[in-house]
């Protein structure tokens, strides 16, 4: 028998159909993987007994003919996803050894139909980061080598676990969240595919919150397909969520392999940046080429205010953080700093339990909301990003079904590379994902091509408001043609 | 606003005549089961953090909901207090750091309040009216309740309050003096009662103010404020400005400034002290809360609302002065309490002759069973002569069965024994005599029985009134006393 974990989450769940082998077997399977692959310090908890509990309970409802979308399909969690009776952290100190009491609605959405917790996923601290750097439980290492090299690459972040894990058939999907990039930024440093859909299409309830208005789960997969059949059961309306949106979920796995004839595709002058490499420019006009093949139809767009998203996110996303990370204060759960009064137990604790880059964030936040400097900065962003939006919609309304742009201006570096001395090295990395989120839209990353040291490198799909099916039909235009990307094993 | 100066609202200080100048910032608890974006309970006492849901203790990735009941209570407020309702507004986040509350900030309302300006009409003891103005109102989350007194190191936090909703009531600095202050918080809490919005309780802490207090030379421009914090009762506000305005005066007066700070009002002592300065004022860094969209409502919605909005005391008030003829005083009286209001209502409905006894029926409310119900503390609701008897009882007086002072002793018995007003009066024989040949009969034996008396009267008519008590002592009080008067009149040649 070949090995279970190299199959794709569809071809899995067509052996569990055909009883070609059981649930258990295959979460046996990825157990093994996982004993296997921890040098990769993907998984932050893994969660064998309650993985095997469910797998049988798939294999029952499979033996009861009443397999839902991804009975016995085991998925790992990043770790920001609230599980019930399960350590969740958020990758910080902060949190310690907390058990929630819930479980969020995405996840609770994937074991309704039938998937099995493998585990929670390493991630930034509290989602802050862009290489898994951050992380309270040290970095993850990408399963991707430069070619001849032995140097640890980062998986990008802050879904670095989700993206490493699922490249390194460590689960066979992942959830992830993205508020600049997250989702798709890692995906294209593996060679996955990542999605981030529009906002408002899955719930926020239960994840723990980085920036409310940016923050968007999605899954990372190894194929178009599977990343399609997770978003169905991720996504939908809840009454819990204020800003999820009451919008039928279509069925997005009809979407994958639909023609993309005739489609306008937008190519966005503005993307174009200042000492982008050769071979990332060749990638992009590579996928621009493959689409046309198709029957797309390539236009250039202009999207004007490009230059000032960046800012603007690393000005509204530490605001909204910068509040929403008060309730870690140690008064109610989590860790605690005794201190002598409650303004030295709350500083205690803080300084403890956040690390630097959130403190960063905390501090860069709660300047930019200080009296008499909210209108030079965080209503500016605002302005800005409403400049973003406008750009897009205009596009849209030029009749452009979906806008294509490189993932991530390079491939994955090291680990320690950079943003030692330079925090905002480390930003640059969200350049071409953050416009994305600061308009509310869907896009998918798809894996496309390699540099020159054989490391993947991802195109990424932005789609109209609630459009994630378009996105789909193309990402498998450009996964057909450029097929699958696994890394070599050296581990285990 | 600003009024003519009244020169008996001013205080005398050393250096000449001092204005006060107050506006009160009133957190009105929204009268609704569920808190404003969880759906915990509200319900009162409870032991601490009973009532208290994932989202009141701030878990990770708990996210607010808002409770439309919540909104359609500040809205009927709103139009109560005949403001602007604003079809658009927002919640916003105001950050700052203490136990008791959990998410680090309050979800409030900053630059777009569901309700804007509106105005309320003050009636003052001395009979003077004022017309105070609302500068807004808007929803906030209470928050918990630190206790200090449970353990000798550490404090401990109640969440069962976190999260209830409140309305901030913010007037415009219009008041001029601690009288006007307490007649405007009266007035804002019977106007409450009425919509039914929130209950007004202050023991319970649904209704608290903080008081904004400076004071100037008549003329001249504002003075520096000071903030009084969370005042529970309106004998306490009254006692507050007095305290402050003396002391922002006696500081002024010495040459001094007022610096603009936060007060505390010492229930105890009766006097103000300081909580914080300007300088440790916190900065609460306003944002709009990402987890909220803006809240946005239909003016069908709210025209909806006003249509079903009760009579409020004013509208209440007039009717009962144009329809019965009622003294402002006493329609006064019966509207400031809205169950007050209800029985004087439920009174008039069981009149057989509205028109005619309707404002017999005010005195009595007012007079007989007021009286009554507070020599024995009771309230109203608890009041055991029901509207419908005393309805019979002033039925018979209005149509002659029986006297006003019979009443009262019929009013006495049903107080303790219950029972059909008519039917005790025909039981007891208590009805008035109106048979005048029987009237008569006594008149002449009355005469009969003191020629002296009678003899004297043409010179002293005011004795007509020794003959008439003479007479209705001996018909046992039941004698119709016009008719005993007409007879006597005639009989003594008068």
């Amino acid at each position: 028998m070949t090995d279970l974990t190299s199959l794709t989450l569809s071809e899995a769940r067509e052996g569990l159909a055909n009883k070609s082998f059981s649930a258990l077997q295959l979460t046996d399977a990825y157990l093994k993987a996982m004993d296997g692959g921890r040098v990769l310090n993907a998984y932050v908890l893994e969660t064998p007994d309650q993985a095997r509990a469910m797998a049988k309970q798939a294999d029952e409802a499979l033996a009861r003919g009443e397999a839902g979308p991804l009975t016995g399909i085991p998925l790992g969690i990043k770790d920001l996803f609230a599980t019930e009776g399960v350590r969740t952290t958020a990758c910080s100190k902060i949190l310690g050894e907390f058990k929630p009491p819930y479980e969020s609605t995405v996840t609770t959405q994937l074991w309704r139909d039938g998937a099995v917790l493998l585990g929670k996923l390493n991630n930034d601290e509290f989602a802050m980061g862009s290489s898994n750097e951050t992380s309270c439980f040290g970095p993850v290492i990408n399963p991707w080598r430069r070619e001849g090299s032995k140097t640890k690459l980062v998986p990008g972040g802050s879904s670095g676990g989700s993206a490493a894990a699922v490249a390194a058939n460590l689960c066979l999907g992942a959830t992830a969240t993205d508020t600049g990039g997250s989702i798709r930024q890692p995906a294209a440093f593996t060679g996955t595919v990542g999605v981030k859909p529009t906002y408002g299409r899955c719930s926020r309830w239960g994840i723990v919150a980085f920036a409310s208005s940016l923050d968007q789960a999605g899954p990372i997969a190894r194929t178009v397909r599977d990343a399609a059949i997770l978003l169905r059961s991720m996504a939908g309306h809840d009454p819990k969520d204020t800003t999820s949106v009451d919008r039928a979920v279509p069925d997005y796995e009809a979407a994958v392999g639909r023609s993309v004839k005739g489609m306008k595709i937008g190519i966005p002058k503005e993307y174009r940046i200042d000492g982008m490499s050769p071979e990332i420019e060749a990638l992009w006009k590579q996928g621009a080429d493959w689409l046309k093949a198709a029957g797309a139809e390539l236009v250039e767009v202009s999207l004007p205010h490009t230059r000032y998203a960046l800012p603007a996110y690393y000005i509204v996303a530490p605001a909204e953080a910068s509040s929403n990370l008060a309730r870690y204060d140690g008064v109610r759960y989590g860790a605690r700093v005794p201190g002598h009064n409650i303004v030295e137990m709350y500083e205690n604790t803080r300084a403890a339990g956040f690390g630097a880059e959130v403190k960063r964030r905390v501090m860069i936040g709660t300047y930019v909301l200080s009296a008499g400097y909210y209108d030079a900065y965080y209503l500016r962003a605002q302005k800005v990003r409403t400049l973003i939006k406008r750009d897009f919609e205009t596009c849209f309304a030029n009749g452009v079904s979906a806008i294509l742009t490189p993932a991530t201006p390079s491939a994955a570096f090291g680990i320690g590379e950079k943003g030692g001395a330079d925090p905002v090295e480390m930003y640059l990395n969200d350049i071409f994902t953050v416009t994305v989120n600061m308009a509310g839209l869907p896009g998918i990353a798809v894996p496309a091509g390699r540099d020159v040291q054989g490391l993947p490198l991802g195109l990424q799909l932005i789609g109209r408001p609630f459009d994630e099916e378009t996105l789909f039909s193309l990402g498998e235009v450009i996964e057909q043609a450029a097929g699958r990307f696994i890394p070599g094993k050296w581990w285990a | 606003m600003n009024a003519p100066v009244k020169t008996s609202k001013l205080i005398k200080g050393a250096t000449g005549d001092w204005e006060v100048v107050i506006g009160l910032e009133v957190h009105a608890q929204v009268s609704s089961n569920a808190k404003l974006f969880s759906g915990a309970a509200t319900a009162f006492g409870g032991e601490p953090n009973a009532h208290v849901s994932l989202v009141d203790a701030a878990m990770p990735g708990m996210l607010p909901v808002i409770n439309e009941e919540c909104v359609r209570q500040a809205i009927r407020t709103g139009l109560g207090l005949n403001a602007q309702i604003n079809l658009r507004s927002v919640f916003d986040r105001k950050n700052y750091f203490y136990p008791d509350l959990p998410q680090g900030y309050q979800i409030s309302q900053y630059k777009s309040p569901v309700v804007g300006e509106g105005q309320v009409k003050v009636d003052l003891p001395d009979g003077e009216s004022i017309v105070v103005g609302i500068e807004r109102l808007h929803l906030e989350q209470d928050a918990g309740k630190s206790l200090h007194d449970q353990h000798p190191t550490a404090s401990y936090v109640d969440l069962n309050r976190s999260g209830v909703a409140l309305m901030e009531i913010v007037s415009k600095p219009d008041l001029r003096s601690s009288e006007q202050a307490k007649a405007y918080v009266s007035k804002l809490r019977t106007i409450l009662r009425y919509l039914g919005t929130c209950d007004g309780d202050m023991e319970k802490g649904s209704l608290r103010a903080d008081v904004n207090v400076s004071v100037r030379k008549p003329g001249e421009p504002l003075g520096t404020r000071c903030e009084i914090k969370n005042v529970n009762s309106v004998r306490f506000i009254g006692q507050a400005i007095e305290y402050e305005a003396r002391r922002q005066i006696g500081i002024l007066e010495d040459g001094g400034t007022v610096d603009q700070e936060t007060r505390l009002f010492d229930a105890v002592k009766g006097e103000t002290r300081s909580m914080r300065s300007k300088e440790e004022a916190h900065d609460y860094r306003y944002f709009p809360d990402p987890d909220l969209l803006p809240l946005e409502f239909s003016q069908d919605y709210v025209d909806a609302l006003k249509a079903e909005l009760p009579e409020l005391p004013d509208a209440k008030m007039a009717r009962f002065i144009a329809e019965f003829g009622l003294s402002a005083d006493d329609a006064g009286v019966l509207v400031a309490e809205r169950e007050s209001a209800e029985f004087y209502e439920a009174v008039l409905a069981a009149l057989g002759n509205r028109e005619r006894d309707g404002k017999l029926a005010a005195n009595w409310v007012i007079n007989e069973l007021f009286g009554r119900l507070n020599k024995e503390s009771l309230a109203i609701a608890s009041s055991p002569v029901s509207a419908a008897q005393l309805a019979a009882i002033i039925d018979l007086i209005g149509e002659g069965t029986i006297s006003g002072k019979i009443a009262k002793d019929l009013f006495e018995i049903i107080w303790v024994e219950g029972g059909d007003p008519r039917e005790v009066v025909e039981a007891r024989g208590m009805k008035q005599v109106t048979d005048l040949s029987a009237i008569e009969k006594v008149v002449d034996d009355i005469i009969a029985a003191n020629p002296e008396k009678a003899a004297q009267v043409a010179a002293k008519p005011a004795m007509i009134g020794w003959f008439v008590g003479q007479v209705m002592k001996s018909s046992g009080g039941k004698a119709n006393p016009q008719a005993v008067n007409d007879l006597l009149k005639s009989k003594l040649g008068l």
